[in-house]
């Protein structure tokens, strides 16, 4: 195999490329551009690419700083997408919505603000289901975005775009957010690793609420390393952000070993019941198999009312939306319909901007919350959640981590379940459990099905993420997914 | 015909007079152009999270403890759903199930000496809404103006306990005067900082059911809120004289008409779908911080009250120098006087020049020590109390120790016997007519002689003096 191209490389693989003088970050910077300006049309990951001149410019600073002897971050010169769910200041942030068209936020994400100071460059804004609600990137007011492996297929979702970017060689590495897998899944979907980070790890400053109580920003890359950077990059403590954790960021390239001897790892039964496919199952067993042959005791566990995930999370996530989605009155930014009163001008600016499954969502959360109903449904969803928590906090008593798959299927065809609600919500099944207990899960690919990928999923108590990686990355280096890539000819690679 | 008890339940917003506001770092402060306070918190752009005011909680823990709730060990944000151009995220951020402090009450004391207490049941943070803009905008257009979006609120509800529009009023002044005495809001009503709508309903006199609440809204000031009361009482009772019902809804008081008038039915509850607030966790309240706040309360108007009325004051006095912290706090540095003697030379003698002269108690020129230092000069008989009041009108004016003025002007007061005596004598001797007037019984002469004593003396005898030598002259 001749020398990679540069956009086939992983972070860490360019930034030793640069340090040592071997590429300048205007090269790499132009890699990436001119192969997203290639790719991007038969994908469609990002809903807006930076003009290539401002990215080799800032890419070129980096380069003049470096020969000048500056210190440098330790994402200098490379690039970075966002999904555009993320606040950039001056750069339109539309949450692939009609109803956000237009806007330019006035300020940056603390995601966007750290990245930069670590010396990204960042290259586009990618696309997502409208509002982040959805679990193939189908719900985009923009269009959907496809699946490298297949372009007959979803990427998964809602950070399908983010995915599917990194999978193509797009750009190195994107920012996701994951409010029942939509970090995850896609991932899992598009064969890259993705992280979801503890609840309170990375600030939620700047990031368009979905479900507040869930979401949580966290990094794709191609292997868990990337990862572990970009993590150790965005994490930390933030004064605007009140649910962000006074938690010291340890260094979590630390993690990275291949031995997992005195590791406990467990599976718990329920993550791998009805509506997983039998391959999936398969991939992920034999995943497991590995795990205990690098040295961990793997044993089976029971997580009792994880079962009843998908129905908490599918009243806790639309209440809460009901509510962060209240603002978009068209009052201060966004189109704005004609109406003859604020009411009708409001009803029609919603009416027109929102899509069917986020209107479907704002409807089923303003029920949950309404008088009379509230005990019955969010209240009641609460509950259920704490008793959650509780079987993870009891499993995590007995293990280090714990395993089960991302998703219960490969990538999907485009369109098999965008009129389905309830076949769209289940392909959540294995991830929403680590959103209702607000703990870290990590994505990494375990192998192919029928030329799909299949992603494992390790879950780690809070503020775990140190193992997971570890889990992660020792997996990553004994499997043999690892250097798999999408068949680039499909597009023309 | 049937006697109706009001039934009236207050519930007030104050705002607090943080420097920033509830969520955010924006300014609080008033008058500013529209929409130059405000950041992406505030103005609910997307994405932005709310941070809890430390200044603000503190200020709502002194207002709660000055009532005497109970404040919360844990206390939790709530959103209150609902839509309104000038509220920006679609919700406020708001208390709901877990308020900072419940329980409480005050002691509305009447101007006959009755005591009314009123139980408070909750007092609540929340934040402001943005101001509609009706001026300044194109016609058939309306602006918003969020400068005040996210200030700072605390709701304070309190019990029916109130059966008349007089003692609304009076309980809402009280509750006013606590309010200042925590110095966390200036609590002007006209300007918004005190705002109150009240539950009104009507029942027969002598049961204990409640009637159908009708709530009033739109009262501007103390004098509004009993008008209000007054007329909707008297506007109930008709209704239910004439076998009406009662209509549950919200009412506004029109100030020019001197009516209420409906703005919203309420047959439909109102649901502004309340839940817990995801961006904010629980805030627990230590045992020693809400001590520590507790501490450093000043005195409060209560305890005030007792004290002034212990030392000898009316109720009225008292409660004058109760309502005006700076006053009171002037009087309160009068000291080495009689309390109802300070009292009177600083609520009549001082303020009423300083009113006549447009100043106020906190800019006069006379210092608190001075004026005590004057009435003790006419408590001594150094000079009279005529001289005392000319010589304060000096101190108002240019400033200057009393004892200073009464030198360079001369007006010590003639209290030697022996220079009086003879100008007594003179005034008798050129009266001889009222001498005898007074000698057949007419008690009346006897103030004409002191009179003219004292015009003989240009005002400077001492009167207590002229009126022993007078009786002493007359007698023998
Ligand atoms: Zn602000």
């Amino acid at each position: 195999m001749s020398q990679p191209q540069l956009w086939e490389m992983p972070l860490h693989a360019l930034h030793r490329l640069l340090a040592s003088g071997a590429a300048r970050a205007e090269e790499v910077c132009a890699a990436f551009w001119d192969r997203a300006a290639e790719q991007d049309p038969h994908l469609h990951a990002f809903l807006s690419v930076r003009p290539r001149e401002e990215v080799l410019a800032e890419a070129a600073a980096v380069d003049r700083a470096r020969a000048a002897g500056t210190a440098l971050g330790p994402l200098a010169g490379l690039p970075v997408a966002l999904k555009d769910n993320l606040s950039t200041a001056g750069w339109e942030t539309t949450c692939a919505s009609r109803i956000l068209r237009g806007y330019r936020p006035p300020y940056d994400a603390t995601v966007v603000s750290r990245l930069r100071q670590a010396g990204a460059i960042f290259l586009g804004k990618t696309n997502l289901d409208e509002f982040a609600m959805g679990s193939s990137t189908e719900h985009s007011a923009f269009g959907p975005t496809r699946n490298p492996w297949d372009l007959g297929r979803v990427p998964g979702g809602s950070s399908g775009g983010s995915a599917a970017a990194v999978a193509a060689g797009l750009c190195p590495a994107a920012l996701g957010s994951d409010t029942g897998g939509s970090i995850r899944q896609p991932a899992a979907l598009c064969g890259v690793v993705g992280l979801k980070p503890t609840y309170g790890r990375v600030s939620r400053y700047g990031l368009v609420a979905f479900a507040s109580s869930l979401d949580q920003i966290g990094p794709f890359a191609l292997d868990v390393a990337d990862v572990a950077t970009l993590l150790g990059a965005i994490a930390g403590p933030d004064p605007s952000d009140a649910t962000s954790a006074r938690v010291a960021v340890p260094d979590y390239s630390e993690a990275l070993q291949s031995d997992l001897s005195g590791l406990r790892i467990g599976a718990p039964r329920e993550l791998f019941g009805e509506g997983v496919d039998e391959d999936v199952r398969a991939s992920v067993a034999a995943a497991i198999d590995l795990l205990g042959e690098l040295g961990a005791s793997v044993g089976e566990c029971s997580l009792p009312h994880v079962g009843y995930s998908l129905d908490v999370y599918y009243v806790i996530a639309p209440a809460e939306a009901s509510s962060n989605l209240a603002r978009y009155d068209g009052v201060r930014y966004g189109p704005r319909a004609a109406g003859d009163d604020y009411v009708s001008q409001f009803a029609a600016t919603r009416g027109e901007g929102f899509g069917a499954e986020v209107r479907r969502r704002i409807m089923l959360g303003t029920y949950a919350l309404s008088a009379g109903y509230y005990d019955a449904y969010y209240d009641r969803a609460q509950r259920v959640r704490t008793l959650i928590r509780r079987d993870f906090a009891e499993a995590f008593e007995r293990f280090d981590a714990l395993v089960a798959p991302t998703s219960p299927t490969v990538a999907f065809p485009l369109g098999s379940r965008v009129e389905d609600p309830l076949a769209m919500y289940a392909s959540d099944i294995c991830s929403v459990p680590a959103n209702l207990a607000g703990l870290p899960a990590l994505s990494v690919p375990c192998g192919l099905s029928n030329g799909l990928p299949v992603g494992l999923q390790i879950i780690g108590p809070a503020f775990g993420e140190m193992t997971i990686l570890r889990v992660g990355a020792a997996f990553e280096q004994a499997s043999d997914f690892q250097g798999k890539r999408p068949p680039m000819a499909v597009l023309g690679g | 015909m049937t006697d109706f008890e009001p039934v009236i339940g207050l519930e007030v917003h104050v705002e607090l007079r943080t420097r920033s506001k509830m969520f955010c770092g924006c300014s609080a402060d008033f008058g500013a152009p529209p929409n130059t306070h405000v950041c992406p918190v505030c103005l609910g752009l997307p994405g932005a999270l709310p941070v809890v005011n430390r200044q603000a909680v503190v200020y709502a823990m002194r207002a709660a403890l000055a009532l005497h709730g109970e404040v919360a060990e844990e206390t939790r944000f709530d959103r209150k759903n609902y839509h309104y151009p000038d509220l920006p995220k679609g919700y406020q951020i708001s208390q709901y199930q877990h308020p900072i402090s419940t329980g409480g009450h005050l002691d509305v004391h009447r101007p006959d000496g009755s005591v009314l207490p009123v139980r408070i049941r909750r007092l609540h943070m929340e934040e402001d809404t943005g101001k509609s803009l009706h001026e300044g905008v194109p016609a058939g257009q309306s602006g918003v103006d969020f400068n005040r979006c996210g200030v700072p609120l605390i709701e304070i509800v309190m019990e029916a306990d109130v059966h008349s529009p007089e003692d609304a009023r009076l309980t809402l002044q009280t509750l006013r005067t606590i309010i200042l005495y925590t110095g966390v809001s200036d609590v002007r009503m006209e300007e918004g900082s005190l705002r109150c709508d009240a539950n009104v309903s009507l029942r027969p006199a002598g049961t204990t059911a409640f009637g159908t609440l009708v709530e009033v809204k739109n009262m501007n000031s103390f004098r509004s809120v009993q008008r209000a009361l007054e007329y909707e009482v008297r506007r109930q009772t008709a209704a239910l004289e004439a076998g009406e019902r009662i209509a549950r809804e919200t009412r506004h008081w029109d100030e020019r008409r001197g009516i209420t008038f409906s703005s919203r039915s309420k047959e439909e509850a109102d649901d502004y779908r309340y839940f817990p607030e995801p961006d904010l966790g629980a805030l627990r309240i230590e045992r020693a911080w809400a001590a520590a706040v507790s501490a450093t309360l000043p005195e409060l108007p209560e305890v005030r009250h007792g004290r002034y009325v212990a030392a000898g004051l009316t109720a009225y006095d008292a409660g004058v120098l109760v309502e005006d912290p700076p006053l009171g706090d002037y009087f309160d540095r009068v000291s080495g006087v009689a309390a109802r003697t300070a009292c009177s030379w600083v609520t009549v003698e001082l303020l009423g020049r300083l009113n006549a002269r447009g100043e106020s108690i906190g800019d006069t020129r006379v210092s608190p020590e001075w004026l005590a230092d004057l009435v003790r000069l006419v408590e001594a008989g150094t000079i009279s109390a005529k001289q005392g009041k000319d010589v304060l009108d000096v101190m108002v004016a240019e400033g200057g120790a009393p004892e200073a003025i009464v030198r360079a002007r001369g007006l010590t007061q003639i209290s030697d016997e022996g220079a009086l005596s003879g100008t007594v004598r003179e005034v008798l001797a050129a009266n001889a007519a009222v001498v005898s007037d007074f000698r057949a019984g007419k008690d009346k002469a006897f103030g004409f002689l002191v009179g003219q004593v004292m015009k003989a003396t240009r005002g400077q005898a001492n009167p207590a003096l002229v009126n022993s030598l007078l009786r002493k002259e007359l007698e023998s």
